[in-house]
């Protein structure tokens, strides 16, 4: 049968084993971030807000990089985001339901 | 009467798909979408919880009904497996990257370190859940006990179950029976591998790091 | 106009199955999507006699005041497998019949994406269901209603299995439903035949694809909510104990089911939805006014279901911000419903009514939907909602939505593809009877319960006293009740002399427009020879009379560009009617050069390992332990079967 095609309609080239490592690297340096802003109480009452913006800074390098959706059709994004639109949004109406969402 | 050929390929064909996508891969994708409402909904329960318990322990330190609580949780502990889950997922991307290149003995290097890297998490995770454990904190003494404890309990079955994954496709390899031309195999598999990694990050953010 | 045949050309002659199964093994081992739309409707068709059943002895229950046919606990224990059994053991099943056996059919494709998942599903479904009602040879079914609301499900106060049943018995449905969904998404995605956009897709196959969706997106919520459920009463948590000291939130399980429950209305009404769209276009001899605009709503319906959880809470004192904001999602949620009914309505307007039994059940879905959907808006009021919650009221609102939409709507779906099925037809005289009979019982049945709520009768009660008003009402329900069941009895009539001598169907008996209709019936087993070259909407129609086509451009041109994953593939010429080859056409699959899968023993292995896995919960750790050897197996020697397809 016809060989494995590594391009997608939409996609093209993708990254090798030294953009790889950067990315790790990145990824570890961001979470050294976080861990040492967490022990800063100067920074203390910002301290939810940064975290937030560094773990999605990582999430979107994971999904993007090693999950290749940078490089993918499309439509794999949308219904990998769509999914997790809805459940943030779903989560954030639980929490307000509740009287705990803070900021 | 005059046929006309379809220059249609879609008869001879008969695996293309419609937008010329993997049928596996956009399944594997939907799922990692519904898997997003499975831990969000988990992650709510937690948060929904938080700080509610009238008793201790406490994920950090705290003071309810006037009894001082030693915070639980090990920052450090904690950030280095969180380390070792985010390098689990290079490693499994260097393999995908040697099995598209046709390189075996790469593939099932990085296979086993993934897999090694995964079992160190779990790993750590028990033994992290022992120590709470010791400690007072169990499913039942408080809503923080609960909620942590399931949570972080199925994302370690995730992983458990994606280190049976990475083992069977490293058998797989070992019996001659995992061609290059078959790498999709072993890209859902990184799919599914990257997406718990991606939850641990947002548990650890969320459950660790943010303060009470 | 020259003819002009479109081929397949077969490379080389398909290599010959290897694994056959004959006779019930070749049931048990069956991937072919028909075959296991069959088995779906059979056994949901089972369950809803017993369900029906069920009702039966609820109503008779509540014929007169003060009566003791049923012991208060059995009365709790029917009332909520009643609720429990129709919906997720009749309704979703049967739609996923339909979605099953029509919609590869509808797409021009020769099966699902996944046909051994879809095996799965369906053995799931099986094992799921027998194992969620045997509690009742314990006598301990569920009893906490379909709803199951915390706390009084927690140990404490229901010590017995009964709780467990339901939990195990809907953690095990819910993966059958989502592996379905997951299939069809796939399906729909990407197996359409050349030519057909989105866009071109028949309506039936567009709300297959959105209650898809759904299903992927709600399911979880209740596995979530089950999960902590089935763990505060066995393992020690405290997820719904609000016992001084822990101060659990009871409400939390309110949250996650009806985020879960809300959804799932939909998916029982969007399948009913789309074979209504299907029916009524064929019947008035008129495309579907507005095919945009009914599709688009479907999806804003799906979207905005999401957003209206808690309307079901309005009692619960949620406080006036989220009372309001959820008032509001629910009156939107009912706009692009109202759209959809009056595009329906704009389909008949000026068509050529042919009032056939689909027709008449299509017709009759518009009309009690919109009953019960005007009583749904009422709810959405909350002052209002506050008289209305938990009383007889609610239970008309929801019987009409779910028995005169959904169920009316199947049972259109069932007169009208059982032709496609069985190659014969339903007898029109003993059909038109069986409609009236339903139709009316069923408005005898429900209708005083309008009455009944507003005179203040509330829900799950086992009896009444006299003297308060409700005995009539009651009395005449039950009395519908029992016409319906005579109704039910009329349909099985009808199939049985169907299938004996009934008149044998052509491949396209009702002047169809969509491409089932394009082969014979029943159809072979790779369903086309040739996959078809799609120009439009109602692919078929189009098929039939190119020059009166009243699509997007294709009337004077044979011709069209075939584009397929993206790429330009060429243009084709006009097929002609696939219906008018050669029986020789319709050989075996072999010598057409067309591949099959072998049938495949590891789903159905897979899904009683999965069962007794669940099961082990109550019956003792020895079948769990046995349930996981079997899941392990099977899941293994799936993934390394060849599959030969």
């Amino acid at each position: 049968m016809a060989t494995h095609q590594e391009l997608e309609p939409g996609g093209h080239a993708h990254p090798g084993a030294k953009e790889y490592v950067a990315v790790a690297v990145v990824l570890a340096f961001l979470t050294s971030i976080e861990v040492a802003v967490y022990y800063i109480d100067y920074v203390r009452p910002w301290l939810a807000h940064m975290l937030l913006v560094l773990s999605a800074a990582k999430f979107f390098l994971v999904a993007a990089f090693f999950m290749h959706l940078k490089f993918d059709n499309r439509l794999f994004s949308s219904l990998f985001v769509g999914g997790l639109i809805l459940a943030i949004s779903l989560g954030i109406s639980l929490l307000a339901l509740f009287h705990n969402l803070f900021v | 009467m005059e046929h006309a050929v379809a220059s249609a390929h879609a008869a001879e064909h008969e695996h293309e798909t419609s937008t010329g996508l993997d049928n596996r891969k956009l399944v594997m994708w939907a799922f990692l979408a519904s898997d997003c409402l499975f831990f969000g909904s988990f992650i709510s329960t937690y948060m929904i919880y938080r700080g509610r318990s009238p008793t201790g322990p406490c994920p950090h330190e705290c003071v309810l009904n006037g009894v001082h609580y030693e915070g639980i949780f090990s920052i450090p502990y904690t950030s280095v497996s969180a380390f070792v889950l985010l390098m689990s997922s290079l490693t499994m991307v260097l393999a995908l990257a040697a099995i598209q290149r046709g390189d075996h003995r790469g593939l099932r290097v990085w296979l086993l370190a993934t897999a090694l890297l995964g079992s160190v998490f779990v790993g750590g995770q028990y033994f992290e859940f022992t120590t709470f454990y010791h400690h007072g904190l169990s499913l039942s003494v408080n809503l923080f006990g609960t909620t942590f404890f399931v949570l972080t309990g199925f994302h370690g079955a995730h992983v458990t179950v994606g280190i049976i994954m990475l083992l069977s496709l490293l058998l797989t390899s070992l019996l001659g029976r995992l061609p290059a031309s078959d790498s999709l195999t072993v890209e859902l598999t990184g799919l599914y591998w990257h997406f718990v990694d991606v939850v641990w990050i947002v548990i650890f953010t969320v459950v660790y790091l943010l303060p009470a | 106009m020259a003819t002009t045949v479109v081929h397949g050309v077969p490379t080389t002659a398909a290599p010959p199955q290897t694994r056959v199964y004959r006779g019930i093994w070749s049931w048990v081992t069956t991937v072919d999507h028909k075959r296991i739309g069959v088995l779906y409707g059979v056994t949901a068709f089972a369950f809803f006699l017993i369900g029906g059943v069920e009702a039966l002895l609820i109503r008779t229950q509540l014929a007169v005041p003060g009566n003791r046919l049923i012991h208060p606990e059995t009365y709790n224990q029917l009332f909520t497998m009643h609720g429990t059994t129709m919906i997720f053991l009749v309704v979703m099943p049967l739609s996923v019949a339909f979605f099953n056996i029509v919609v590869p059919l509808q797409i021009g494709a020769r099966d699902v994406a996944f046909p051994r998942l879809n095996a799965l599903s369906y053995w799931i479904f099986v094992t799921g269901g027998i194992f969620l009602n045997a509690g009742w040879l314990l006598g301990a079914s569920p009893n906490a209603g379909w709803f199951s609301y915390a706390n009084l499900t927690e140990r404490a106060y229901n010590p017995g299995p009964n709780q467990d049943f339901w939990t195990l018995g809907l953690l095990v449905l819910g993966t059958a439903s989502m592996a379905g969904a997951f299939n069809f998404i796939v399906t729909i995605v990407n197996m359409r035949a050349p030519g057909m956009s989105l866009m071109r897709m028949p309506v039936f196959t567009w709300m297959t694809f959105v209650t898809s969706f759904l299903i992927i997106f709600a399911f979880p919520i209740i596995t979530v909510a089950l999960i902590q459920l089935l763990f505060d009463r066995h393992f020690g948590t405290n997820f719904f104990n609000a016992a001084a000291g822990i101060d659990g939130d009871t409400l939390l399980w309110q949250h996650l089911f009806w985020l879960f429950g809300h959804p799932e209305v939909y998916i029982l009404i969007l399948p009913a939805m789309g074979i209504v769209s299907e029916i009524l276009p064929v019947f008035a001899r008129k495309p579907l006014f507005g095919y945009a605009v009914v599709v688009y709503s479907g999806i804003a319906i799906a979207f905005v279901s999401f957003g209206v959880w808690a309307h079901h809470m309005f009692t619960t004192g949620l406080g006036p911000v989220a009372n309001a904001v959820f008032l509001t999602t629910t009156m939107a949620v009912a706009v692009p419903t109202g759209v959809k009914i009056f595009n329906w309505i704009a389909t008949l307007w000026g068509g050529s009514l042919r009032f056939s039994v689909p027709m008449m059940y299509a017709i009759a879905f518009v009309s009690m939907f919109t009953i019960g959907g005007l009583s749904g808006v009422s709810h959405a009021v909350v002052p209002s909602d506050f008289q209305q919650q938990d009383s007889y009221y609610i239970v008309a609102h929801f019987h009409y939505v779910l028995f005169g939409g959904a169920i009316m709507g199947l049972f259109g779906g069932i007169y009208y593809w059982w032709p496609k099925v069985t190659g014969r037809l339903l007898d029109e005289k003993i059909g038109a009877l069986q409609f009236w009979v339903m139709l009316i019982g069923f408005n005898l049945a429900f209708g005083p319960m309008h009455f009944l709520g507003m005179n203040g009768m509330p829900r799950r009660i086992f009896t009444y006293p006299e003297g308060m008003g409700w005995d009539l009402w009651n009395m005449v329900a039950t009395i519908g009740a029992y016409l319906m069941g005579f109704g039910v009895l009329l349909l099985i009539h009808n199939a049985a002399v169907s299938l004996r001598r009934g008149q044998p169907a052509s491949g396209d008996p009702w002047d169809g427009r969509t491409l089932e209709w394009a082969i014979p019936s029943p159809p072979p087993v790779y369903n086309f020879a040739t996959i078809p070259v799609v120009h439009g909407r109602d692919a078929w129609w189009l098929m039939k009379h190119p020059h009166r086509s009243e699509r997007e451009g294709t009337t004077d041109t044979d011709r069209v560009d075939v584009q397929l994953g993206g790429r330009h593939l060429g243009v084709v010429e006009t097929p002609d009617d696939p219906s008018r080859e050669s029986p020789a056409a319709y050989e075996d699959a072999h010598h057409l050069g067309i591949h099959l899968p072998d049938g495949s023993w590891f789903p159905v292995i897979t899904a009683f390992g999965l069962t007794f896995f669940a099961a082990g919960l109550i019956f003792g750790w020895w079948l769990t332990g046995l349930g996981a050897l079997m899941m392990i197996f099977g899941i293994y020697a799936w993934c390394y079967e060849p599959i030969n397809g």
